[in-house]
């Protein structure tokens, strides 16, 4: 992993500044994307990316890395600037994001991109698939862990719960599921689409070791992730992170439908400048 | 025009005398011909088998290990099989996420649960990564007689249009056999049909005939027909060709157990002989199966002998007896040679 321009590890804060400072590029580049998604999630990233992952930006198949499923494919513009910041991608390639032929397409794909372990977007996947990928690292005898990002939107499909069951009916305390609750969706707000509230209660019927914390938090990110690493108990682990939409840009957080947030041709620089101005150390 | 039998719900139907009822077919036993040698379970003893020296190999099922024959892997090596609950998405997830850490799931399931309910779940996590998941599913085409929410009449319809997956349909036990081990040699996912429980044997008496994936191959010649089947249609095909030839007429037998990809070079070769009736025959919907699949290879190369399908209806089809029903929709033997005698006229 990177080192800053003095020899010193940047701090998480930064970690997740630079995410949030790459995403907004790539969405400038396209001049659209989730960028309201990526301005939440930066913080989680940073944490996943810089604090709790074990992984090799030059080997990122490694066979004993920590595997970071992302079951919501349209939060891949923020995957990628994780992974630009890891250095598991190089950074010339940001500029291509969503241009044709790019490694970076609009929505994640495990053939298309290095370190992208599935492919997303077809909501409901990814905690299956981390289901089987916990199965076959037990069988192997492996102690990395399987994390799974998706989002409160993914509550609503039969197939996460399907998951759910599974997980902890097999025990799988290698798989620790990240819930982005932003409780925005296509349509609205996640709680007036499909209540999936209350929440914390469901995870724990469902056999998990809940926990649920500001997800813009890093203070209180790292705590849980680091308590759902070390945990004991033979249960899987679900982080419910709390999210705001487009943080770090308090005009684009002022909007009131930030799915698919539209940023004016001319708002790219002015958010980017914005963003600068509450650049940490 | 439909097929149906079925009268209105509001006519009540009176009992028949007990050695004249018809019961209902569950199982696919009822399909072996009197006198037919059977085999047990022969894709769950080769998959055992195939155990022996492949530790990669897993078994996984929703629910339906005993259905699916599955158990007899599950018993040899249960610390190698994952009973997933009825719950065919997280069981073809776990599929994709085991073979995504280098092992060969086997997925068990019924024909109708693998297809309609999984569909979205097989297509995004296991073919589009081409993962090496085999997804092996009972009761194909009308192999019970439940009712459609057991008849699998579409699945390789639904399947067919699925990049990368690989699409089998076995006639008996041997072939089951037989493409049982062929399918754990190819690296890359493959959707298999599945007779279970006692089934009927037929291709051993065909003694140069070995299961090939991608390969169809010629059983009989016969100068007036060309049968290409697949699955248990070969069998009936098989049957109603000796029947035929006793009448002078003589069929040859195609039989095409994979049914993508489709080994268009020998179906081209065969049915470019001329002065032949060629007749695809298959145990599921006339659409989007085996019969469109020949119809369309042989218009593409501008190859046009006279062509008929034999093959379930465009329609959801009765409950009930497994023999009535099959010559009801025109798939038992007596209505293959039924049909191909009035086509002949």
């Amino acid at each position: 992993m990177t080192t800053g321009m003095n020899g010193v590890k940047p701090s998480l804060e930064r970690r997740a500044w630079n995410i949030r400072h790459k995403s907004l590029r790539m969405g400038a580049v396209q001049k659209q994307g989730y960028i309201g998604q990526a301005l939440g999630i930066a913080d989680v990233l940073a944490v996943s990316y810089f604090h709790a992952l074990n992984y090799r930006p030059d080997d990122p198949e490694w066979e004993g890395r920590d595997r970071y499923l992302l079951s919501i494919g349209h939060y891949a513009i923020a995957l990628y600037a994780a992974l630009l910041e890891a250095e598991v991608l190089p950074e010339f390639e940001l500029e291509t994001y969503g241009t044709d032929d790019s490694r970076l397409p609009m929505s994640g794909m495990a053939s298309y991109t290095p370190g992208m372990e599935i492919t997303g977007g077809s909501l409901g996947h990814g905690l299956g698939i981390a289901v089987g990928m916990a199965l076959g690292l037990k069988r192997k005898s492996s102690d990395a862990f399987i994390y799974n990002l998706m989002s409160d939107g993914e509550l609503g499909e039969g197939s996460t719960w399907e998951a759910a069951m599974s997980a902890s009916h097999h025990q799988l305390d290698n798989l620790i599921c990240l819930v982005d609750f932003n409780n925005q969706q296509a349509d609205g707000p996640s709680t007036e689409m499909l209540c999936s509230e209350p929440l914390e209660d469901k995870w724990q019927a469902f056999g998990w070791y809940t926990q649920r914390v500001d997800g813009n938090d890093i203070e209180a990110l790292v705590a849980a992730f680091d308590k759902a690493r070390q945990l004991k108990s033979a249960q899987p682990r679900v982080i419910i992170c709390n999210t705001q939409m487009c943080k770090g840009v308090p005009f684009l957080e002022a909007r009131e439908i930030t799915h698919f947030v539209r940023v004016e041709s001319d708002e790219w620089t002015k958010a980017l400048q914005v963003l600068e101005e509450r650049k940490p150390a | 025009m439909t097929l149906s039998r079925r009268s209105s719900k509001w006519e009540p139907r009176h009992p028949v005398a007990e050695d004249q009822r018809q019961l209902t077919s569950a199982m696919i036993a009822s399909l072996s011909a009197e006198g037919m040698p059977t085999r047990h379970a022969p894709f769950g003893h080769a998959l055992k088998s195939l155990a022996a020296s492949r530790d990669d190999i897993l078994g996984l099922t929703a629910d339906l290990a005993k259905y699916t024959d599955l158990h007899v892997f599950a018993e040899a090596y249960p610390e190698r099989f994952y009973q997933m609950g009825m719950a065919e998405q997280v069981m073809i997830s776990a599929a994709a996420g085991l073979a995504k850490e280098g092992f060969t799931p086997f997925a068990t399931t019924y024909a109708v649960f693998a297809s309609r309910r999984a569909y979205d779940f097989i297509c995004m996590a296991i073919a589009e990564d081409r993962l090496n998941v085999k997804i092996v599913c009972g009761l194909p085409g009308l192999t019970t007689g439940y009712g459609p929410s057991h008849q699998a009449t579409d699945d390789l319809a639904i399947f067919r249009a699925m990049p990368n997956l690989t699409i089998v349909d076995p006639c008996d036990a041997l072939d089951t056999e037989q493409a049982t081990y062929a399918v754990a040699a190819h690296d890359g996912p493959v959707y298999m049909r599945l007779l279970r429980g006692q089934v009927p044997m037929m291709l051993h008496e065909h003694e140069t005939y070995r299961f090939e994936l991608g390969r169809a191959q010629l059983l009989r010649d016969g100068q007036d027909v060309l049968f290409i089947t697949s699955g248990f249609m070969t069998m009936r095909a098989l049957e109603a060709a000796e029947a035929l030839a006793k009448d002078g007429i003589e069929a040859g037998i195609l039989h095409s157990p994979t049914i993508k990809p489709l080994d268009d070079a020998t179906i081209l070769q065969h049915c470019r002989k001329p002065g032949r009736l060629v007749i695809t025959a298959e145990n599921h919907s006339v659409i989007g199966g085996l019969g469109e699949a020949v119809a369309s290879t042989l218009m593409r190369h501008g190859v046009t002998p006279a062509f008929r399908q034999i093959g379930l209806p465009d329609e959801f089809l009765d409950a009930g007896a497994l023999p009535v029903l099959h010559d009801q929709y025109g798939i038992s033997t007596n209505a293959v040679i039924r049909q191909t005698k009035a086509w002949l006229k």
